[in-house]
């Protein structure tokens, strides 16, 4: 942090705090309230996922993408076993991309809902947090429902999915969607019109949308700065352009373009898109064999690939490198959240630790998924 | 039942005066501890129910009397605090250890005081001052000194910020506090809680009782001002700034454990009391029944009382459990920008209510 002057101080927000959701440090150069520079500390949650993955089978890594980003499991697996689909040349029956759209999409509500929630409780509203995790918690009922698992799913499978949707899915699904939707407005009654919160998070740590892109920041963080890029839009994968949906971007409803109130009804606006995709996909899943094209050894030719999905944190890319062996030569993942918290201390300079705390949580990390 | 009574009864048996004003004072304090201990577990008890209605959740249960935690989870605060006292008392190595002990004796001596003076009911009141309204008001602020004292102490980073928060905003708030109880004093011409409340006897505009908030519409501006600074000198949400979680961990009580933490607990509750008190003495007719000449006399003064104080603690619960918190700057906006300017208005207004009805 280099000289530390008189009236300055230097805290440390974390690894042990309650809003830095993980194990994350901050070295925060203060003079008062009033934060000057700010450094992360990361690793402390680091799990050798990249080594550990060139020691195991190509099937073996999906457990461990379950784990990078642990609050949307389903989009992890979705990217590494899109990306491995591509590597090998496999068409998928268009069954199983439906059924990974519609996991995909309700697990990127719950991940949203989550990250809603808890930015509350930054900002010190208790009670939208309860609500919100409330109806995220049918969500994981669904996913148990479906594969056993509540948090980590290990759901996709390269060539399938690991078990078929079970007897009414659908109708449990249209059910929920039909009881969650009037619930949106609750939340935004509770919270995010609330006059203190916008107080709080309008015109406070405002992301140019020049400086998002140079730091490489994606996703909501990234739209909400104005900049309308959706790799499901952009980049279409598996089924989502036979869908039709909306890209949210931040206006400055209640302030600058690029706030943190406009990060956080990004989400909320993505929560409303997702479920337009979900009625589409539920309606028209046709029937087949989920299991019909895994492949009995996956072995991969010589080569290399790299792509990049949506997850609800923003571009996650693979870039999955096979020398002809069932073992992967080199997996690497982008890191989408990795990218959104390396602008924090650009935007959070000059504001005061209630900010920082307020910015932090815009961004919505997730320490799994930086420290790998 | 004053001090002044026992005193007086002590009086009777024969010339100790030094002996008779201490035994005066313990037997007087016994009871008042006691309302302050019971106040703090139903409140808590109260809080975690009310809280847990809001979220949606069913809060402490239990299947009944040495399973869990007793019938619909009454017995929670009693496992709280005896949980609490069998804690170890942590002092940290680096803490000034003398100011670290000291610390919650002095919050706690503040929050003791101020419940001293409150009307209970016509005759249960510790001690009735000739100028009890400022006193509470007073002896409200000694408990800066120990959260500054707390917050130094300690030797933590987010203690002494919390200190630092939570002195700017009590000090700061005790002036609007201060400036719309003057509005009741002005109509009352009294600094004494018991005159006070005898002058809000009788009914205004025909069917209302006479309560100060009903009398005109700068006393009804005022209630609302000092309702909002008493929750902020009572550092509740969302004026929590000095202890907010998600921020400075638990502010200047971060260090403390055990019985030290739960003296900081039990004055925060008592304090709430101190404030509802003097809101319902000084605006809502303290003890003086909502219904003029129905059920006005003896022990129904201490229900409607306790009634009325319950329900601005409730409402205080309420926000709490419903409002994000304020930034620091923002809280001071509120106070010097906001509340300063209508209460001062108020004052005026008041003045020239009086000179043109009263």
């Amino acid at each position: 942090m280099g000289v530390v002057k008189g009236d300055q101080m230097i805290l440390n927000i974390g690894p042990q705090h309650p809003s830095t959701h993980g194990v994350l440090r901050l070295e925060v150069m203060t003079d008062g309230e009033i934060v000057s520079q700010i450094r992360p500390h990361i690793g402390y949650l680091h799990r050798c996922f990249e080594k550990h993955s060139e020691n195991v089978t190509y099937e073996q890594v999906i457990p461990f993408t379950d784990r990078c980003d642990y609050l949307a499991s389903m989009n992890s697996n979705f990217g590494y076993v899109v990306a491995m689909e591509e590597l090998m040349e496999i068409k998928v029956p268009e069954r199983v991309d439906y059924i990974r759209v519609v996991m995909g999409e309700l697990n990127r509500i719950a991940s949203h809902l989550l990250a809603l929630g808890v930015y509350g409780l930054d900002i010190g509203a208790f009670t939208p947090f309860l609500y919100m995790l409330r109806d995220r918690e049918r969500i994981l009922d669904m996913f148990e429902y479906t594969c056993g698992a509540r948090l980590l799913y290990n759901y996709m499978w390269v060539g399938g999915v690991s078990h078929d949707l079970p007897k009414d899915f659908e109708k449990i699904c249209i059910d929920f969607l039909d009881y969650f939707e009037p619930q949106i407005k609750e939340y935004n009654n509770l919270l995010s019109f609330n006059k203190i919160f916008v107080e709080r998070t309008a015109d406070v740590g405002v992301i140019p949308a020049d400086v998002a892109v140079s730091y490489g920041v994606t996703g909501p963080n990234l739209r909400a700065s104005g900049v309308k890029w959706d790799v499901r839009k952009d980049e279409p994968y598996s089924v989502y352009d036979k869908f039709e949906f909306d890209v949210p971007t931040g206006t400055g409803k209640f302030g600058t373009l690029g706030d943190c109130y406009d990060r956080y009804w990004v989400r909320m606006l993505e929560i409303k898109e997702s479920i337009r995709i979900l009625r589409q996909a539920l309606g028209s899943i046709p029937s087949g064999d989920v299991h019909q094209s895994i492949p009995k050894k996956i072995r991969p030719p010589k080569g290399s690939i790299y792509r990049r999905t949506e997850s609800p944190r923003g571009d996650l890319g693979y870039y999955i490198v096979s020398d002809g062996t069932p073992v992967p030569f080199r997996v690497k993942m982008r890191s989408p959240a990795f990218t959104a918290l390396s602008c924090l201390d650009e935007v959070s300079r000059g504001w005061m630790i209630s900010d920082v705390i307020a910015i932090l949580g815009s961004l919505d990390i997730v320490l799994g998924e930086i420290d790998r | 039942m004053t001090v002044d009574t026992l005193i007086n009864w002590f009086a009777t048996f024969g010339d100790f005066p030094v002996l008779s004003f201490i035994l005066a004072v313990v037997i007087s304090g016994i009871p008042l501890f006691l309302v302050m201990a019971l106040n703090a577990m139903i409140a808590v008890y109260v809080e975690r129910k009310v809280s847990a209605f809001m979220m949606d959740r069913i809060g402490p249960m239990g299947q009944g009397p040495g399973l869990h935690a007793g019938k619909w989870g009454l017995l929670q605060t009693a496992a709280d605090a005896i949980k609490l006292l069998v804690k170890e008392d942590t002092v940290p190595e680096s803490s000034d250890k003398f100011l670290f002990k000291m610390a919650p004796f002095i919050i706690f001596i503040g929050a003791f005081l101020g419940l001293a003076a409150v009307p209970f009911s016509s005759t249960l009141q510790v001690v009735d001052f000739n100028v009890g309204v400022f006193y509470i008001i007073a002896v409200g602020s000694i408990s800066i000194i120990g959260i500054v004292m707390a917050g130094w102490a300690s030797n933590n980073k987010w203690s002494l910020y919390g200190a630092m928060r939570s002195a700017a905003q009590i000090i700061s708030y005790e002036i609007p506090a201060g400036l719309s109880i003057i509005v009741p004093i002005m109509m009352a011409g009294t600094l004494n809680i018991q005159e006070l409340i005898q002058y809000q006897n009788g009914t205004v505009w025909g069917f209302l009782p006479n309560w100060i908030i009903f009398n005109n519409p700068f006393s009804f501006i005022a209630f609302f001002t000092f309702f909002i600074s008493a929750i902020a000198e009572t550092n509740r949400t969302p004026f929590d700034i000095p202890e907010a979680e998600s921020e400075l961990v638990a502010g200047w009580m971060t260090e403390y454990s055990g019985f030290r933490w739960a003296v900081f607990f039990l004055s925060e509750y008592a304090n709430m009391l101190v404030v509802s008190g003097l809101a319902v003495a000084g605006f809502l007719g303290g003890w003086q029944s909502p219904i003029p000449g129905l059920f006005n006399t003896g022990a129904w003064g201490l229900f409607w009382f306790m009634g009325k104080v319950s329900l601005l603690i409730f409402v205080m619960m309420w926000f709490r459990w419903t409002f994000p918190r304020l930034r620091v700057d923002q809280l001071m906006h509120v106070c010097w920008k906001v509340l300063i300017p209508i209460t001062m208005f108020n004052i005026f207004g008041v003045g020239i209510w009086k000179l043109i009805f009263g």
